[in-house]
């Protein structure tokens, strides 16, 4: 049975994308077949955090209007052959999408894949309501910081309120990944703490994904990091957050801080250079 | 076309409720006016424009004959009083009378008003409070609005959201967004949470944001209700 899952968050910049592309390809590579679709309509970036924007034709747009046939939009990872992508356009705005049109694509997509994983863009307006409307489950993407815990708190409230599964009194599973966590700065408190987190969000905690520069590259060469990079950290936790999502019991350890100080300075000091 | 249709605007029927005051002469009449008149010279505008309902069932049956009640009614209108109902008396005493279209008042629940105007002016007193039971976290921008009574939350109230209750408001959890009680009930109400965190808390109007309160409570489980004029903040246990 397939299954729509949104990656959303209300805040931009928390990792949404990354996180959309990177689970997306973990769980194509556990042997589902997965399509990323991009809702940013305006503000596309997920063709080239997965390495795809030279391949773009059609998008989202052209076949929730009819211009274009799903299988002409739909662009086939050239590394996992499971793993396709949906992207926006760069053209158009928001209110090009609608509900009517959204929900067919929705459906059809469902027909061809195991996981349709719904990447939103920031905000809490139309582009962000379309994304989560047809969600049977949400994945909220929170960086450990104030701002960002209040605006997934939003979004979770919208998530209750404003999805079809919702408005049926359906459940609808939301579970909370935190993202550019920076073991060294919650060691020495002014970072908030996975368990504040937690506590305020009141939902399951799905992966923590340390602050790396291994994302950054593998965002910048346009491939997944979970392909990219198969060792580090961050694939590591999004490949066991996609292995959680397949119902797997994998328990959840926090990054630790490993290095001494002196290599934690200089180390910062090249990653800002 | 074959059916002739006119586009006639259509016709909008709503209900309203109004605060009337209620008017109940007594007999004899001459000295239940001369007390009216002498309130009316104490009090300026006790009437003002507000609509009258004139309660009738003191008057006499039968011997002082149907003249009682209309002499009643002319003497209201005669001091300028907006009578719009009757109550308490046979609309048959009235028929044929410039009176007789007035309609009889037999709804609505009387209050007794006090003092002049101002206290006229006041709303109703609420009903008895029910209550409103949430039980889920209640998110960054979402609003509880409750006016009949009291709310209580199981679960955290979250910063950015708002719980605005008629009565008193109860968090089984932490209050971090706004907590407005007593809009209804006033003074009386209060709130009380597990831990408190909130940005702002009201009663009745008066409100405190978190700086007017010091960190020894912050966290804490809380009372928080009004003492005249001041908010007082409390740790419970």
């Amino acid at each position: 049975m397939s299954r729509v899952m949104v990656v959303t968050s209300g805040k931009g910049g928390v990792g949404k994308t990354t996180s959309s592309a990177s689970l997306g390809a973990a769980l194509a590579q556990a042997g589902q077949t997965v399509v990323v679709v991009d809702f940013d309509v305006g503000l596309r970036n997920l063709d080239l955090v997965m390495g795809a924007e030279r391949r773009v034709v059609y998008d989202l747009v052209n076949v929730v209007q009819g211009d274009a046939k799903l299988p002409q939009a739909l662009i086939r990872d050239k590394r996992i052959d499971t793993l396709s992508l949906l992207p926006a356009s760069q053209t158009r705005d928001k209110d090009a999408l609608t509900e009517e049109g959204v929900g067919r694509v929705i459906d059809d997509l469902r027909e061809k894949f195991d996981w349709i994983v719904c990447d939103s863009p920031a905000g809490i307006d139309k582009g962000a309501t379309l994304a989560m409307r047809f969600a049977d489950l949400a994945v909220v993407v929170t960086n450990p910081e104030v701002s960002s815990v209040r605006d997934s708190d939003r979004i979770i409230g919208m998530l209750d309120s404003k999805t079809r599964r919702a408005e049926r009194g359906e459940k609808l599973e939301k579970h909370l990944l935190l993202t550019r966590y920076d073991a060294a700065r919650a060691a020495r408190g002014d970072m908030m703490k996975v368990e504040d987190v937690l506590e305020i969000l009141a939902i399951p905690l799905l992966g923590i994904i340390a602050e790396s520069p291994d994302v950054l590259t593998a965002s910048n060469v346009g491939c997944p990091i979970t392909l990219h990079n198969p060792a580090s950290a961050a694939a590591r936790a999004y490949t066991e957050a996609a292995r959680r999502l397949l119902g797997e019991t994998i328990a959840i350890t926090a990054p630790m801080e490993r290095r001494g100080l002196m290599s934690r300075l200089f180390g910062r000091k090249a990653v800002v250079a | 076309m074959s059916v002739e249709t006119l586009a006639l605007p259509t016709i909008l029927i709503r209900g309203r409720s109004v605060m009337a005051l209620v008017v109940a002469p007594e007999w004899p009449l001459e000295e239940w006016l001369a007390a009216l008149d002498q309130q009316m010279r104490r009090t300026a505008g006790l009437f003002g424009h507000r609509p009258v309902v004139a309660h009738l069932g003191a008057a006499p049956e039968g011997g002082a004959g149907p003249e009682s009640v209309l002499d009643a009614l002319d003497a209201l209108a005669a001091r300028d009083l907006r009578v719009i109902g009757v109550d308490g008396v046979d609309p048959a005493r009235l028929a044929g009378t410039r009176w007789a279209r007035l309609p009889t008042i037999a709804q609505g629940r009387e209050t007794v008003l006090q003092g002049g105007p101002a206290a006229a002016a006041r709303p109703q007193p609420p009903p008895p409070p029910s209550s409103l039971l949430v039980d889920r976290p209640v998110r960054s921008g979402q609003a509880i609005v409750f006016e009949h009574g009291d709310v209580t939350i199981i679960g955290p109230v979250a910063s950015g959201a708002e719980v605005i209750a008629g009565g008193s408001i109860h968090v089984y959890g932490a209050l971090r967004g706004r907590a407005i009680a007593g809009v209804m009930t006033g003074g009386e109400a209060r709130i009380f949470c597990r831990k408190m965190e909130a940005e702002l808390v009201a009663v009745d109007g008066l409100y405190r944001m978190a700086e007017h309160w010091g960190p020894d409570l912050h966290g804490r489980a809380v009372q928080i209700r009004r003492d005249q004029k001041t908010l007082l903040l409390s740790a419970l246990i």
